[in-house]
């Protein structure tokens, strides 16, 4: 039997900030536990929290980026569960009144467009985190109380490959509004999932199965192994149990974490030592009006504008720093898809190899609007441009140091080449008394000829005009 | 005479005119505190040896409280000093930092000399259920003090020290000082910083203090009321100082009181003679009202609302109650508890932790809180809150302050039959001290007479963020009164 899946997300990614969502502790990275910590973090009696501006911005710009409504005031309410990673027995979360509701996100998959709707974006505080041992679990602190955004989709994802495309522009997105480092190796980018079958062609979604907290390069593993778990329950006539799983890295399978039944009743209720925060309109034009171009809108921008391939624009817009660095070379005047050539096979070609990132790039912009005006202006071939680009690289000079240094320089002056020509010619008058049009070959030996009196520096253009005429009078003489 | 039997104002000229060094009152202050102990059982910790460090230590300044001796409710974070709440959970709690209302005491150079009894984590009107045992009235040992700031009330009251602070999140600080024969008062919400004031419920929780004058209560208000960073709760700046402006005069204020909870009518059957007394005392403070030139007026109000107060009080306060003190887990802090895996060592350590009383509040938060269940009762009960506090808003725009008797007895005996919470004499006359919760309004109860030797006293509610009104009201009072400055068991001065 064949079935439709139906996949929703619950993103959670780690926002970056001086310090945490509700205390003053540094919101940093620390292999060494329980360092960036404060009795505020720990849950100690008589704290209370403040909550971070700068979080409250990032949150709303994602929103807005995400064409979400966004609420007249910042609420937060509390989430009620014991776990030891939750020292005050709450996380403070927004379930009422999110930043963002009812927003969407236009995303590539393929070669096609797709709309994923998102029910709602939300600021929250990570968790700590906790070290299993045989007989014992360590808690370290550090990450408690970062502040984390929770993206929300509508169940509208139908295959493996639409979640992935959908997660990866998020990431994306993330990256391009600066508010997150999304540094998925630290797990700052985690997902809950949700999937359901249902047989093919049903107007009703199936039962919903979440897998909880999944690192994001594990979603596409938890998922094939989920849904070919449900396929194959279903296979066997058994029903599939509303039910929460977890994945497990080292099987890659999922397992049940607790049934419907023992679902948690989280008692939300508005945090009454936050007073509603003010999101004023200045802010959320001020929000909006600093949103950079969006990945998409500038993927289809380059296919529409500047004639380049899906795949072109989709691996230049994937880094922001890659696009801007392509963009600003093409406002320069410079022919889009030759640009689209340099970067997206030298440029990535060569940042790949350096292991380094566009910002590290010794080749700037200008030095590669200063190249490519050498190959437009025919003063050296793309064979000797690839060779100066590197050459640039290597030494860190700029295009025009190294053409003058090593005399790369074409000629293109008709009468400077026609010098050569014209001592080619002296040299070789035997073959040159001969000269037939009609055949080719024979042009081509004289040009040759020329290019390598030259050093390689003659124009190959130039040269051959002026081969043609002189050849001419040189067989009719 | 003992100067430690003075108000704030004369003991503080009392240290300018060097008739008497802050060492001298700190440690007159410990001794008593000793002494009385075993009587009346008003600290969990008597911190002799910080105070008298702390005594050395302190700097010269201008604030009235500098070299004056104080007590601290024990749900107040105190760095280095043991912390409990009156719960065994929490028997053994040092923290680690100063709640602001600590540091700023600090600051003006009052020194503590000890952490006070409460009914555990706050929650209770008794003085009774505190980990280290009863507190008892220092007007009459067989009678309660009340609660929950049960031993910061005791503390003043029986003279250990002039001033002290508490908490009050129903009633905490003025039920108490009605017992006590003393001045309680909670500010606006938010004049006081709630950092480090461990959590009951937040939304009604009110740092405030206990002293035996209206003045003195000034004085420690100017000291620490303020905004703080640290709660984002907190007020703005002010910038007056009450203790400046107290001139008791309350020519052509208008006061009113509310008939329905005083129509005798409406306590058929529940009437003794005490209750009589009360009302009896209420309409001599009316007359002095307007022999002070107060326009004294009747206010009705619908009995439903009224009744609905206590119900909506014990809703919110046990459903937020519940949340703030999910952290007592012994997982950070506290008594470890044992199990075989993490669910079982957090629920040994709050079985143990906790007295029946407080996991009955906690079983009700949860009740209400539950999905099926919040529409009906806890929002319902946001609901009432709000229509309450709507009509006295709108009544305070005619009015600067309603008044009240503060109990309908005097504090009652250990060993009373329960009261009957479904009264109209509980409903309507025990528990209108909440609705300054509710609205967070200032609110401060004097001493207005006796009973069989034993205090009664007002209660005097203003709008939000009129603080300094309602203390000149009750300043102008109490001169009337004649209970102004009294210490249980000493002859009026």
């Amino acid at each position: 039997m064949e079935y439709d899946i139906t996949i929703g997300l619950e993103v959670h990614c780690e926002l970056k900030s001086t310090s945490k969502v509700f205390s003053p502790s540094p919101n940093a990275y620390s292999e060494k536990p329980n360092t960036n910590i404060s009795v505020i973090d720990l849950g100690f009696p008589g704290i209370l929290p403040v909550v971070n501006k700068e979080s409250i911005k990032k949150a709303l710009t994602v929103a807005t980026a995400l064409n979400c409504e966004t609420p007249e005031y910042m609420i937060f309410d509390r989430k009620n569960y014991y776990y030891p990673d939750l020292p005050k027995g709450y996380q403070i979360t927004q379930m009422h009144y999110p930043v963002g509701t009812n927003g969407y996100l236009d995303i590539y998959v393929e070669d096609k467009v797709k709309r994923i709707y998102i029910h709602d974006t939300h600021l929250e505080e990570d968790t700590a985190s906790l070290d299993h041992y045989d007989k014992y679990s360590l808690i370290d602190y550090n990450r408690c109380g970062v502040p984390l955004l929770e993206t929300v989709t509508e169940p509208c994802m139908h295959s493996i490959d639409e979640a992935l495309a959908f997660l990866e522009s998020l990431k994306r997105l993330f990256l391009y509004t600066d508010v997150s480092d999304v540094k998925v190796e630290l797990g700052q980018l985690r997902c809950d999932i949700n999937v359901s079958l249902a047989p093919k062609g049903s107007n009703e979604l199936g039962v919903k199965v979440e897998m909880k907290n999944i690192i994001s390069y594990n979603v596409k593993m938890a998922l094939e192994s989920e849904i070919k778990r449900q396929i194959q329950e279903l296979n066997n006539n058994r029903a599939i149990v509303k039910e929460t799983r977890r994945y497990d890295e080292a099987t890659m399978q999922t397992y049940r974490m607790r049934s419907k039944e023992e679902a948690i009743d989280y008692k939300y209720f508005i945090e009454p030592n936050i007073p509603p925060i003010k999101l004023t309109n200045e802010l959320k034009k001020e929000v909006k009006e600093s949103l950079p171009e969006l990945a998409f809108s500038k993927i289809t921008r380059y296919i529409n504008e500047y004639g380049l391939s899906l795949v072109d624009a989709k691996t230049i817009a994937k880094d922001k720093d890659i696009a801007n660095y392509y963009e600003k070379i093409v406002t320069s005047g410079k022919d889009p898809k030759m640009v689209s050539n340099w970067v997206t096979t030298r440029v990535l070609g060569r940042l790949s190899k350096d292991e380094i990132t566009i910002s590290e790039f010794n080749f700037t912009e200008d030095k590669m609007i200063e190249l490519l005006d050498f190959i437009e202006s025919g003063k050296i071939s793309t064979k000797q441009a690839k060779d100066i680009f590197y050459k640039c690289i290597e030494e860190n000079k700029t295009p025009k140091k190294v053409v003058k240094e090593s005399g790369m320089e074409q000629i293109t002056n008709e009468e400077e080449i026609r010098k050569i020509v014209l001592e080619v010619l002296e040299e070789n008058s035997d073959v040159a008394k001969d000269y037939n049009p009609e055949k080719g070959r024979m042009l081509d030996f004289f040009i040759g000829q020329t290019m390598k009196k030259s050093r390689g520096k003659a124009n190959p253009g130039v040269a051959t005009k002026v081969l043609k005429e002189e050849l001419l009078k040189y067989a009719n003489r | 005479m003992s100067y430690l039997d003075l108000s704030i104002e004369e003991m503080h000229e009392a240290i300018i005119n060097g008739k008497i060094t802050p060492e001298e009152l700190v440690k007159e202050s410990l001794q008593r505190a000793k002494e009385y102990q075993e009587k009346y059982n008003s600290f969990v910790t008597i911190t002799e040896k910080e105070a008298i460090d702390e005594v050395t230590k302190i700097k010269k300044n201008d604030s009235y409280l500098y070299g004056i001796p104080c007590a601290i409710k024990d749900n107040l974070s105190t760095k280095g000093i043991l912390t409990t709440s009156s719960s065994n959970i929490l028997k053994d709690y040092v923290p680690c930092f100063d709640a602001t209302v600590v540091s700023k005491l600090k600051e003006s150079g009052s020194v503590s000399i000890g952490k006070t009894v409460l009914d555990e984590l706050a929650m209770g009107g008794t003085g009774t259920t505190g980990h280290t045992g009863v507190v008892r009235n220092p007007w009459n040992k067989e009678r309660l003090i009340g609660g929950s700031s049960a031993g910061s009330c005791a503390a003043v009251a029986s003279g250990i020290v002039p001033f002290a602070i508490g908490s009050d999140t129903g009633d905490s600080i003025r039920k108490p000082a009605i017992y006590g024969g003393i001045v309680g008062f909670k500010p606006t919400y938010g004049r006081i910083s709630r950092y480090g004031l461990f959590p009951f419920a937040c939304s009604l929780d009110h740092v405030g203090c206990f002293a035996r004058n209206v003045k003195d209560i000034a004085y420690v208000v100017d000291a620490i009321k303020g905004h703080d960073d640290k709660d984002m709760t907190s007020l703005e700046n002010d910038n007056v100082k009450y203790s400046d402006l107290l001139d008791g005069n309350v020519k052509g204020k208008k006061v009113f009181y509310i008939k329905e909870i005083m129509d005798i009518n409406n306590y058929e059957g529940e009437t003794d003679k005490e209750l009589e007394e009360v009302f009896k005392n209420f309409d001599t403070v009316l007359e002095k009202c307007r022999e002070l030139g107060m326009e004294v007026c009747e206010e009705s109000i619908d009995i439903r609302l009224l009744k609905a107060i206590f119900s909506t009080y014990m809703t919110i306060s046990c459903a937020e109650a519940t949340s703030n003190n999910s952290n007592l887990t012994g997982i950070q802090f506290g008594p470890r508890g044992e199990g075989k895996n993490i669910e079982e060592i957090m629920f040994d350590a709050r079985t143990k932790g906790f007295s029946e009383l407080i996991k009955r509040r906690f079983v009700l938060g949860s009740y209400v809180l539950q999905k099926e269940n919040q529409e009906k009762l806890f929002l319902n009960a946001g609901r009432i809150r709000r229509l309450i506090v709507d009509k006295f808003n709108e009544l305070f725009e005619k009015y600067d302050a309603f008044i009240l008797p503060g109990s309908s007895s005097i504090a009652p005996k250990f060993q009373s039959e329960n009261i009957d919470k479904l009264s109209n004499r509980y409903l309507l006359l025990e528990n209108h001290m909440a609705i300054g919760n509710f609205g967070g309004m200032p609110s401060i109860t004097i001493p207005s007479g006796k009973i069989d030797n034993m205090p009664i006293g007002i209660c005097i509610t203003g709008r939000a963020k009129d603080d300094l009104n309602v203390l000149n009201i009750a300043y102008a009072l109490e001169n009337v009164l004649g209970q102004k400055g009294q210490i249980a068991g000493k002859e009026n001065k």
